[in-house]
């Protein structure tokens, strides 16, 4: 839950209401502009109303250099960004990439054992998993998940998204209930909205709201028919990419015993990012693995290659195999990639020879918690709990989202800025990841350059520490 | 019951106003009845009625003699005496007070009454907080999976090679027809060469999506390449073959579109139709008169709307039957009806045409008529990951609005660059086609008198298949035969082949058979193996 002070709440309005204003009003002049001009497409529907991609002609395209910045380097802790409409590039720090552990980028142990999988396999196996494309890379990759995770089994497929998209569909169907978490993920909403399921949501991380839900669901019934629901599953995430918060797991699960619901946790930014050995939320927050159901993550973020997975019984992932349309009917992972989970894996378990692993883990949460603190105390407002290596920083108003990254960028700061629609209206942030990879000396420097641009563009909303924080005074709040 | 009031009411009106005439005129205690009648109602029609009922009565009154009618009138008489008696002098605002005023008076009340009343409801009883406990309490769910069966048990063939023509499994050498590998590119010198040039310089994921420092410069070549390859304005990259498809199509279909498609598109195809939750309509697989009747019965149907958006969806070649679409026919359909086209690529890029531009260069058709290709790269291009091209405005509009785009990482790089090399591999070697068209029409040849089981695909396409001419009733029992037939080619021949799976979610019920993919790189003593191989399983298991 943010709060968001009043008088931010009203000139953050204006700001939207000048921006609409002015966004309709070249909308009124290129009308005119082409009723002069002919249209080769006559009788047929326009492919994009007009007011579909209001927000992206008017207000996205004015801000876009912001996103979509192109590099020429790995996503490291140093990065080359290129500048638009040139080849010239500029190194910059990366606050931007998910790189936890510092796997993003050429690794002493991983990269020839990558390289050596490829000349043996080849790229990709063109071909399903269930036809001729599960490899030996394949099955070794599936036992090394299943044993790092700590289930019995686990499946792999090519791409995080379509994991969820995929999987929930096959798990509950017409008849079954969804509750999930107000601000999960988009592919999971995709996958429960493929499903038929009936969908419920509930307050964001507060289990009680969710005890609520599920007893008024189980008393209910199907709606309009009132019959007694097939199987309910509750979907939540592991660290929450918005918001950098941990989920109160423990108790999300102690209420789901209690009802007999079946728990679902997307564990895409958690896996091997927290935890003391990397195994996730359920390894910090001390939660058993076998009180959780289904257990879900994606390799892109810790484990620097591509992929998702999910964790199981041993039953639950034969039947998934045997009817998952992602095992099926998509091209199964390519074999590098696989590798390279295996390699970051073994590196991260120690199981390589070295200590890098445990090196990387306690670097991360070092870097996390000083990052945190740091900005606490120059008056940013950062969300997110601690050990958690998202950080958001709120700029609310939607001129200073454009402004804080350009600043940054000036000096050589590759933050990442996020605004209306992956954040609600008023709440945009600017979102830094911190990784393994960043030393002192790269922290210290990201935080002189964030500090000038949040003095320059007004988003030190607290007061800077020592001094003592006072009432706030007329805060609406936003939930 | 208030109508039968009401009713009630205008017929009291109307009969007592008979009655009335009748009786006055009877009894002849007053004035001409014909001035009686006057008072009562002063319409001109009423008068003139009055007339023509004081004339019937007359002839009534001639006619009718009994006792019954005696009493009647006398009763008549009584009632109206008793009602009159006590207003007979009463004028009240110029208008004389009848007694019949009274009762409509009184029925005035009731209706009024009857109308402010609410109507009946029963008593809303929500849960008490005991009865929620006991429900929550006594609700069983059924478990997660259903109970595991002996065929979902097959385990699938683990290689331990790449998968090229020839591959290995448990130590054996192996033919393999199950890698859609059409142009023989696995294990390509000069693809190795730039997948490991990349791996070293970009490390093997992008870490992030696009929108926030995934995208590399790796990214933007390959896009700018494939649409130089293809001629098209601008293609857009996805980072998974099988999310290309559900993720462009919601994007631009929405509720209330039509949507026209094969009823035998693949899986990923029907998931981006139900996402986006347009009225779908299906026409039998590859029919273009079913097609032509399923547009015409829409455009009659459905008038006109302005922003009501058309779609047909086809794939150029079927996975699920390796039929060709007549692309020509399509496009001159979608004209006449003003339809746009998304077409699915991802079995003919790089395979039909003259240079393997794809299904356009086949038939003959310019680019820019189909509105939206898409493809998935894990099948000629031996890479993964998937495109979409077309015109700039369409792919601009997916940069934003695509879900498996802006919320997914994107492509890692070496792929991408893969990517490239492939198509300059097919660009500047043209004979690779010429190859694999070849092999295609020999494994035809070899499969013309095969027992039980008939080609069903087209003879141009890559993928042969092979359908049950004969199917035993269930799908089940269809496709455990056709297993054991591909487990018994694999340990008996040494071949991998494919048969046809599904899932329960797959919606398609085209023919099951076994499919086998060709590629340029097979020899001619491969296919004659497939084929005497099949042959020989075909006789044994089928008949």
């Amino acid at each position: 839950m943010i709060t968001i002070p009043y008088l931010t709440a009203v000139s953050t309005y204006f700001s939207y209401g000048l921006l609409f204003a002015f966004g309709q009003l070249r909308d009124y002049s290129r009308l005119i502009f082409d009723w002069c001009s002919t249209n080769n497409l006559q009788g047929y529907a326009p492919i994009c109303l007009a007011h579909e991609d209001f927000y992206i002609r008017r207000l996205y395209h004015r801000i876009q250099d912001c996103f979509n910045r192109p590099i020429s380097s790995a996503p490291d802790s140093w990065v080359d960004v290129i500048e638009r409409r040139t080849t010239k590039s500029t190194r910059c720090l990366n606050l931007g990439s998910y790189n936890y552990l510092g796997f993003g980028s050429f690794d002493e142990y991983c990269t020839p054992r990558v390289i050596e999988s490829l000349k043996k396999f080849s790229a990709s196996t063109c071909s399903s998993r269930v036809d001729a494309g599960t490899t030996s890379v394949h099955a070794e990759l599936e036992e090394c998940v299943a044993n790092y995770v700590g289930k019995p089994a686990a499946i792999v497929t090519g791409m995080g998204f379509a994991t969820n998209s995929a999987i929930i569909p096959v798990l509950i169907g017409k008849g079954g209930l969804i509750i999930s978490d107000s601000l999960n993920h988009t592919s999971i909403v995709n996958g429960a909205r493929g499903s038929g399921a009936t969908i419920r949501v509930f307050q964001h991380n507060t289990p009680a709201h969710l005890e609520r839900v599920l007893k008024e669901q189980i008393a209910e019934g199907q709606p309009r028919t009132h019959r007694p629901w097939k199987k309910i599953i509750v979907v939540v995430e592991g660290i929450y990419s918005m918001e950098g918060e941990i989920c109160q797991l423990p108790e999300i699960v102690s209420v789901c015993k209690k009802y007999k619901a079946y728990v679902y946790l997307d564990e895409a930014h958690s896996i091997g990012a927290i935890g003391k050995t990397g195994r996730g939320v359920c390894e910090l927050l001390g939660v058993d693995t076998a009180d959780v159901d289904i257990m879900m993550g994606t390799f892109t973020k810790s484990f620097g290659s591509c992929g998702g997975y999910i964790a199981g019984s041993k039953d639950l992932i034969q039947y998934l195999k045997y009817h998952c349309p992602a095992h099926l009917y998509a091209t199964s992972i390519s074999t590098p990639s696989a590798q390279q989970i295996i390699s970051a894996i073994k590196v991260i378990l120690g199981e390589d020879g070295s200590n890098r692993g445990a090196q990387k883990l306690a670097r991360i949460r070092e870097n996390s918690n000083f990052f945190r603190a740091e900005l606490q105390k120059m008056g940013f407002e950062v969300l997110g709990d601690n050990d958690s290596p998202v950080m958001p920083i709120m700029l609310y108003n939607p001129a200073k989202i454009p402004a804080f990254s350009r600043e940054c960028l000036r000096e050589n700061v590759a933050v990442v800025v996020v605004g209306f629609p992956a954040t609600p209206l008023l709440l945009a942030r600017a979102r830094i990841c911190i990784s393994a990879s960043h030393s002192r000396e790269d922290l210290i420097k990201a935080l002189k350059v964030i500090s000038k641009a949040g003095d320059l563009t007004g988003i030190k909303y607290f007061p800077a520490a020592p001094k003592k924080q006072e009432e706030e005074k007329d805060r609406i709040k936003l939930d | 019951m208030f109508g039968l009031l009401v009713l009630f009411f205008f017929s009291y009106r109307f009969l007592t106003f008979k009655i009335l005439v009748v009786v006055k005129f009877e009894s002849q205690s007053f004035a001409s009845p014909l001035l009686w009648a006057n008072d009562i109602s002063c319409s001109k029609s009423t008068r003139i009625s009055s007339n023509s009922l004081a004339a019937l009565c007359s002839i009534h009154r001639a006619k009718m003699d009994t006792n019954l009618v005696e009493m009647f009138r006398a009763g008549l008489n009584w009632v109206t005496m008793a009602l009159d008696a006590p207003s007979a002098r009463v004028v009240l605002f110029g208008v004389r007070i009848q007694w019949h005023i009274f009762v409509e008076v009184l029925l005035g009340f009731v209706i009024v009454i009857l109308l402010s009343q609410k109507s009946y409801k029963p008593p809303k009883r929500p849960l008490t907080e005991q009865e929620i406990d006991e429900l929550c309490d006594e609700w069983v769910p059924e478990p997660l999976i259903p109970p595991i069966t002996e065929d979902m048990m097959h385990e699938p063939p683990v290689l331990e090679s790449a998968a090229g023509p020839h591959t290995t499994v448990n130590g054996k050498d192996v033919v393999n027809f199950a890698s859609a590998n059409y142009l023989g590119l696995i294990g390509h010198q000069k693809l190795l060469e730039s997948c490991t040039s990349a791996l070293e310089k970009y490390g093997v994921g992008s870490c992030g999506p696009r929108g926030f420092y995934g995208t590399i410069d790796v990214h933007l070549d390959c896009e700018t390449r494939i649409s130089k390859f293809l001629s098209t304005p601008d293609t857009i990259l996805y980072s998974y073959g099988l999310s290309t498809m559900f993720s462009t199509i919601p994007c631009f279909c929405k509720k209330g579109d039509i949507i026209v498609a094969d009823e035998g598109v693949h899986w990923g195809i029907q998931n981006g139709l139900q996402l986006s939750r347009s009225t779908i309509v299906y026409f039998k697989h590859n029919d273009m008169d079913s097609l032509r009747s399923t547009l015409e019965k829409i455009m009659t149907k459905n008038k006109r709307s302005k922003n009501l958006r058309r779609y047909i969806v086809a794939e150029a070649v079927y996975q699920n039957s390796g039929q060709i679409a007549p692309l020509d026919e399509i496009v001159k359909l979608k004209e006449k009806y003003k339809f746009r086209v998304i077409l699915d690529e991802s079995n003919s890029f790089g395979v039909l045409g003259r240079s393997g531009r794809g299904l356009a260069e086949h038939h003959g058709v310019p680019i820019e008529k189909i509105d939206v290709v898409t493809a998935a790269m894990g099948h000629a291009l031996a890479t993964e990951g998937g495109f979409c091209t077309g015109n700039a405005r369409i792919i601009d509009y997916q940069r934003l609005s695509s879900s498996g785009y802006v919320f997914s990482a994107s492509l890692p790089p070496y792929l991408a660059s893969a990517a490239i090399t492939a198509i300059d591999v097919i660009d500047q070697n043209p004979e690779l086609l010429v190859k694999m068209k070849h092999n295609i029409a020999l494994l035809w040849k070899g499969l013309k008198d095969i027992k039980g089981m008939s080609l069903a695909s087209d003879p141009e396409s890559p993928i042969v298949f092979l359908k049950l001419e004969k199917s035993s009733g269930s799908t089940k029992e269809d496709l455990l035969l056709l297993e054991k037939m591909a487990d018994r080619a694999l340990k008996e021949d040494s071949l991998l082949v494919v048969s046809s799976k599904k899932s329960f979610l797959d919606k398609c019920r085209l023919p099951v058979g076994i499919k086998l993919l060709v590629s340029a790189g097979h020899s001619e003593s491969d296919l004659v193996k497939v084929s005497e191989s099949l042959k020989r399983l075909a006789s044994e298991l089928l008949l």
